[in-house]
């Protein structure tokens, strides 16, 4: 098939961007979208210009790296599918795909449609651990946890952290990530400790790195490659106010 | 230079112990003078860099991700092994050790092997401190499933993420030193030389990726925690960033590479689909607990639908082959087994490279929903890429280059042939002999990283009281002018051909010549085709862009420029080695049903390479491999 892609090209953070149009030819549709990106880079090297910037790794949907707005959606609207597992087969000859970065202030390009996400590394940096040293651990088997609350905790923890959440909220919130990790640890009895004290520093941290507010209308979630629930933007703001009147 | 392994003397079991006991110690109030330098945030370099905050050393880690949750030990699925005999069958820390010294074929240093099973038990421990959440029965406890190459359940494992929910265990509790002050970490930050100064390893030379700008950090100790090299091959299961550059930088500073031939090919990977394909995807090991492995006995079968064919024309191969594994025959000799069968004309799919792994049977017996709370996430997977639904038709599957067993070759202590450099993880040669069982790469990172290194680096600084030089010295200087003028050669050459271009015929003649099996003849004619196509490298690049600015095609140069070195010193260490064990399977030394024939005689040690200099051949030294518990016994799956 061959398709007309408008793509977001950007200097770097000082200079401003903006869409350019490429064709792609002969696209195969067993290709991943990623390695139809790849295929046009090669021949912009060809053609003396520079390729397109886009961050991916794994390309096996679960480092978290990928991060292309498709058609005005994060990841491109195939559900629970991040980029670089979207392939062609989704897509119809003579199509116009546009290409965007991420967007959101806490999430500065870096150039083209790579961002800067460090501000969730951040805010895990903030709570989203539980404080033990390594050693001196008790016996895997010594504290049961049970079956569905370790599922629970699981569906929360699967989390990649690539940020479509934010990219797809129109108050760029990053609720949904945090939610997912406040409610990962604190659905465990390992976790407990420092429930009340996790769930109001990481939402401290996530409003100074500057991610807007939540207003639940739930965009994160249909985006998600993970299909994290927005269930568990409810358990952070259950575990957020019983902290907060705790006066922790 | 003869090499020392270190290995402490006595009993087996008591080496560890009387090791760290002899091992001196810093004390708590010194820890925070010693500056260490970690590469690589992956499960052994988080939780090295995390372990090593924790004790008060002041730590800095780099990673070229953005972040170091994504490195890729986050893509392992399908478990991690320890000794615990939770499930009362016959497990112990000797049985976990035994099966990993003989799933090796052999081939790794017995010391190594023993304390790695020795301290698993303590990993799942300090995993479940930490909030991994892992699977669990019904009472509460942590469920395990069984794996290649064991004939217990010894593996712990989260959904068919237990890499990423390692790995971001190791990420939060370095995230936490983040956040203490006591590590400091250097995102999208490549390092490309190590420096030494008076013959210690005391720095490293970075590139910030989004600036361009060169640097130095100097430190007390470097610890390499970087991965493999698989995509050497450019078709790998690897993250497309994986790359061999650290270690061969740091070989080419003296630090002996051992073993490069000894690659795993896993059995269970989507086939390629064609010429575009930019990386292959794994599908867990775990799947052929419940999925059965066959081709059609005869040729002419294999263009028909796989449901037409009755039971009686399909060879069960591995079944057929290793009756009392069957199924789950280690990756080594299920990944020859699937070409062998490809081989013979009977493979399935485009171009007959391909295999099926068939659920129907386990489907009838357990019921779709079981089956899909298994493996769910990895049928969801394969139909993604396949755009097929492996409940109703058989999933094709081919193996594919995954782990690397070789690497740097290090010490008792994890130090290389370099002081003071220190190589964990995948990077090291250490535990896995000739080829690794399922679910040990995750065992052996954490292990190395929260349980070994800390205790061996103190050791290190304890007795070899350097100091450390100040980065803006003349070693470091010079290093990053190499590194500036590497560079600007990179970009200066202008020519016709992408370096994708380039690496991909790099790895397809790996992937034909020290593939799944190796000859002299084909290994020959890699080593004369490798210097040219070097030659054609630097002849004919085309890197776009400039030094001083992000730039992905830049950086991916200079990995391909180290793969066109390495493959020739894999080439060559495969050539030398006329034996066959493990994942190195060379056609000339087979038993008469095809198995591998291993040579104690002549190859019972580990072969570590010496760089003498560009253009010169590299010098061998041997590490005899002495088993002073276990029996050398012909390994067996039958």
């Amino acid at each position: 098939m061959n398709l007309t892609l408008k793509v977001w090209r950007q200097k770097n953070g000082q200079t401003p961007g903006h869409f350019e149009t490429y064709p792609a030819k002969d696209v195969n549709e067993d290709m991943s979208f990623l390695e139809m990106l790849d295929v046009v880079n090669e021949e912009l090297i060809a053609s003396g210009k520079d390729p397109i910037a886009f961050d991916s790794d794994c390309r096996e949907g679960i480092c978290g790296a990928c991060s292309l707005v498709i058609n005005g959606v994060p990841h491109g609207g195939n559900r629970g599918t991040a980029t670089c597992q979207l392939h062609m087969r989704h897509f119809k000859d003579g199509q116009t795909i546009s290409i965007e970065p991420w967007r959101a202030r806490a999430f500065p390009i870096i150039r083209d449609l790579v961002t800067n996400r460090s501000a969730f590394d951040r805010i895990i940096q903030s709570g989203g651990f539980i404080s033990v040293n390594t050693g001196g651990t008790p016996d895997g088997n010594a504290l049961p946890v049970a079956k569905e609350i370790a599922d629970r905790s699981m569906d929360a923890a699967a989390c990649i952290g690539c940020g479509a959440c934010v990219a797809v909220c129109k108050n760029a919130s990053a609720m949904l990530f945090v939610a997912a990790k406040v409610s990962h640890l604190n659905l465990l009895p390992q976790g407990h400790p420092e429930k009340n004290r996790r769930a109001l520093a990481m939402v401290a941290q996530m409003d100074a790195e500057g991610f807007g507010a939540c207003t639940v209308t739930g965009s994160c979630e249909a985006v998600c490659p993970k299909e994290i629930s927005l269930n568990f933007i409810a358990k952070l703001n259950r575990d957020y106010g019983i902290a907060a009147l705790k006066g922790h | 230079m003869a090499l020392d392994s270190q290995s402490p003397s006595g009993p087996l079991a008591q080496k560890w112990d009387k090791h760290r006991f002899d091992l001196k110690l810093v004390n708590p109030a010194n820890k925070r003078k010693f500056d260490v330098i970690v590469v690589g945030s992956g499960l052994a370099g988080a939780s090295a860099a995390a372990t090593l905050g924790e004790l008060g050393y002041k730590v800095k880690c780099f990673c070229y991700q953005d972040s170091p949750r994504r490195a890729h030990s986050i893509a392992a699925q399908g478990g991690i092994n320890a000794g615990k005999n939770y499930q009362n069958d016959g497990d112990s820390v000797y049985r976990l050790f035994y099966d990993t010294l003989k799933g090796g074929d052999f081939r790794a240093r017995e010391s190594n092997v023993y304390r790695l099973a020795q301290v698993s038990v303590n990993i799942i421990d300090q995993c479940v401190a930490q909030g991994v959440p892992f699977a669990r029965e019904y009472g509460g406890l942590l469920a395990n499933r069984s794996f290649g190459g064991a004939q217990v359940s010894r593996t712990f494992y989260a959904r068919g993420q237990t890499g990423q929910q390692l790995l971001l265990g190791a990420y939060q509790a370095l995230a936490r030193q983040i956040g203490a002050g006591s590590v400091k970490m250097y995102p999208r930050t490549e390092m490309l030389d190590v420096v030494v100064v008076n013959g210690h390893a005391k720095g490293i030379v970075v590139r910030d990726l989004v600036s361009g700008e060169v640097s130095s950090h100097a430190a007390d100790a470097v610890v390499l925690a970087t991965g493999g090299y698989g995509n050497a091959f450019f078709l790998s299961t690897n993250a497309k960033g994986c790359n061999v550059t650290s270690i061969w930088r740091a070989y080419k500073k003296g630090a002996f590479m051992a073993n490069p031939c000894y690659t795993q090919i896993h059995p269970t990977c989507i086939p390629v689909s064609g010429e575009h394909q930019s990386k292959l995807t794994l599908m867990s090991e775990s799947l052929r607990n419940d999925g059965r492995v066959w081709v059609p006995k005869k040729k002419e079968d294999c263009g028909k639908a796989p449901a037409s064919i009755p039971e009686d024309a399909r060879d069960y191969y591995l079944e057929r082959k290793y009756p009392s594994f069957g199924n789950l025959a280690p990756r080594d000799i299920s990944s020859r087994a699937a070409k062998e069968a490809c081989d013979q004309g009977r493979g399935i799919g485009p171009g007959g490279l391909g295999v099926y792994l068939d659920f129907s049977d386990a489907i009838q017996r357990l019921g779709l929903e079981t089956i899909k709370g298994r493996y769910g996430n990895l049928f969801d997977m394969y139909e993604k890429i396949t755009g097929e639904n492996a409940y109703e038709l058989p999933m094709r599957i081919y193996p594919a280059v995954h782990y690397t067993m070789g690497g740097t070759w290090v010490d008792y202590n994890m130090m290389s042939t370099l002081p003071g450099l220190f190589v964990i993880g995948e990077a090291n040669f250490s535990d896995h002999g000739a080829n690794r069982l399922g679910a040990s790469a995750l065992m052996q990172g954490l292990a190395d990283g929260y349980f070994v290194l800390p205790y061996t680096i103190g050791n290190y600084f304890a007795t070899s009281k350097l100091g450390k030089p100040s980065a803006s010295s003349a070693e470091f200087k010079q290093a990053e002018e190499a590194i500036n003028s590497f560079t600007r050669r990179l970009l200066n050459t202008k020519g016709k051909r992408t370096p994708t271009s380039l690496h991909r015929e790099l790895g397809k003649l790996l992937w034909e010549k020290c593939g799944m099996a190796r000859n002299e003849a084909g290994l020959k004619a890699a080593l004369k085709r490798i210097p040219e196509l070097r030659e054609e490298f630097w002849r004919t690049v085309n890197v776009a862009g400039e030094a001083l600015e992000f730039n992905q095609a830049l950086e991916y140069a200079g990995r391909v420029a180290d793969f066109m070195e390495f493959g020739e010193l894999m080439c060559l260490d495969a050539l030398h080695r006329k034996e066959s064990c493990g994942g190195h399977f060379r056609e000339e030394y087979q038993t008469p049903e095809g198995e591998a024939q291993r040579d104690d005689d002549n190859f019972a040690y580990a072969a570590a390479w010496e760089y003498q200099g560009a253009d010169k051949a590299p010098v061998l030294h041997k590490e005899p491999l002495v088993y002073e518990e276990v029996h050398m016994s012909t390994r067996s799956y039958k």
